[in-house]
């Protein structure tokens, strides 16, 4: 089992949630984070105070998923988050140890 | 009495009052979302509390016969002698419209010096601090120029209230700002402003409300009064877009902050001079206005005092220039019952204003700080670290604006 988090841009959700069904991966949490990588802040101003924000709003998503099924998911939100600009975002894929259903304790893969 | 006068009054006095609701969302939009109710509990404390000392003994102090050129006396001490019929100050209304009037005035003053210390002064000392300001700066400042004092009395002119209300509240807001200290944090953290459309819809009613205290000043339904509306509009625009003008030019964007601030900064600029200065003179005061404030705003990162909300650099620098501008442009054509500038051949006017002011500044000053100071001693005036962090809103009044 691997979870997948990937770090995309926010108005990209819809896309990538799409995507992911089509091939049959349902089920994700998402969460609104801010960060920065390459892509460089903006610049806002106040009444000529000049303030360089380098947190950019961004969306997280997280699947846990089979290993078998990482390269296709990866792929897919690759494809589908993409713009081709700095500041599309990363994918993050680690080892899953252990997962279970709250509702009925079920376990690991059963509970996926 | 004329009834025409009675109603253009009743209006103009109700135009002041929701001046200070303006206020409160032109601030409340500026300040982080954790502070705004805290903008608006003092603003609501000036038209509390000033309502209140103003029938006890305020409108005395400030219109009763003048005492020395400094203060009026008791005549009008709980509203003795203050009824339906007109009173000594306007022939033409009732006495208590009068009194009405002049008291959102008194009112909207102290509210224009919290943008100074917002985000951090204590609640209990800010009541404590209107209450001694009014009293001891306020009533006197307004008796000078108004109530029959030496100001009014030796022809310095202040139509609306450019040095009795901006350059006075803009001195305090400096004593205040340098007396309860920064904001934890400023200038290096970035303070921004929470709610920009809130701020915008504030300075939108500051403006509709402008009308009112500017034509109101004439105190009847005359020409000067529609010369106050007229000019009030065209220096307001011009002023907006001399900021964002110098604003685009500096710093590359033409910002909304930038419009709304530059409309408050000439409309301040045009408070004494609507009722003396005709159209033409109005738009370079305004157009003066929108580039001066806008540099002024920089006074603060220079010499390190937080002025919040950037009340002295618009209602100090701006009330400033507008009272100088009186002083060079104002017109007997406009106004018989004013004077000539110095660019109507009477340089005397400008002297005066430059004097008066002067004098105001200094008194204010000194006055304020030495309140703030007792205010200090007898409360304390800054919350403590973790209030501050916290919100003055959930720390002080238990509520948040936004759940």
């Amino acid at each position: 089992m691997k979870k997948i988090e990937a770090v995309i841009k926010p108005f990209k959700l819809d896309d990538v949630k799409e995507a992911l069904n089509e091939i049959g991966i349902q089920g994700m949490t998402v969460s609104e984070v801010k960060g920065y990588g390459r892509q460089k802040g903006h610049k806002e101003i106040y009444r000529g105070a000049e303030y360089v924000v380098d947190f950019v709003p961004k969306v997280k998503i997280e699947i846990a998923l089979k290993s078998d099924r990482v390269e296709e998911a990866v792929k897919i939100i690759r494809e589908a988050a993409k713009t081709d600009n700095i500041g599309d975002g990363k994918i993050f894929v680690s080892p899953l140890e252990k997962v279970v259903r709250v509702r009925t304790g079920e376990t690991d893969e059963d509970a996926l | 009495m004329n009834s025409s006068d009675i109603v253009f009054m009743f209006v103009s006095t109700s135009f002041v009052m929701f001046m200070i609701i303006g206020l409160a969302l032109f601030y409340g939009g500026l300040v982080r979302a954790r502070n705004i109710l805290s903008i608006i509990a003092q603003c609501m404390i000036c038209i509390g509390l000033v309502t209140i000392i103003w029938i006890l003994y305020g409108y005395s102090l400030v219109f009763g016969s003048d005492v020395f050129g400094f203060i009026g006396n008791l005549d009008f001490l709980f509203l003795k002698n203050v009824g339906q019929d007109a009173g000594p100050h306007a022939d033409n209304i009732p006495h208590i419209l009068f009194c009405m009037f002049q008291l959102m005035f008194a009112a909207i003053t102290p509210a224009l010096i919290t943008g100074a210390f917002a985000e951090r002064m204590k609640f209990k000392a800010f009541i404590l601090f209107t209450f001694l300001w009014s009293t001891f700066v306020y009533f006197p400042i307004a008796h000078w120029v108004w109530g029959g004092g030496w100001i009014g009395t030796h022809g310095g002119l202040d139509f609306a209230g450019g040095t009795v209300i901006h350059i006075n509240s803009a001195v305090a807001a400096l004593a205040g700002a340098i007396a309860v200290g920064k904001r934890k944090g400023w200038p290096v953290e970035q303070i921004k402003p929470h709610n920009l459309g809130v701020t915008f819809l504030g300075a939108g009613i500051l403006w509709l409300g402008w009308f009112g205290f500017n034509s109101g000043s004439a105190l009847a339904a005359n020409g000067v009064a529609m010369n106050a509306f007229f000019v009030t509009q065209i220096a307001a625009s011009a002023s907006a877009l001399s900021w964002m003008a110098v604003e685009w030019k500096i710093h590359g964007k033409p910002t909304v902050l930038g419009l709304a601030s530059g409309a408050v900064a000439g409309l301040v600029a045009i408070t004494p001079a609507s009722g003396f200065v005709s159209a033409f003179p109005a738009l370079l005061i305004g157009l003066v206005a929108g580039v001066v404030c806008f540099y002024a705003v920089g006074l603060k990162a220079r010499f390190k005092y937080d002025d919040s909300l950037d009340v002295v650099a618009i209602h100090g620098v701006g009330g400033l220039w507008g009272a100088l501008a009186t002083g060079l442009f104002a017109s007997l054509e406009v106004n018989p019952s004013g004077a000539d500038g110095l660019f109507y051949g009477n340089p005397s006017l400008f002297v005066i204003q430059l004097a008066d002011n002067a004098a105001v500044i200094v008194y204010s000053m000194i006055v304020s700080l030495i309140i703030f100071k007792i205010v200090d001693l007898l409360i304390g005036l800054k919350v403590s670290p973790e209030e501050e962090n916290a919100g003055l809103d959930i720390s002080l009044h238990g509520e948040k604006a936004y759940n």
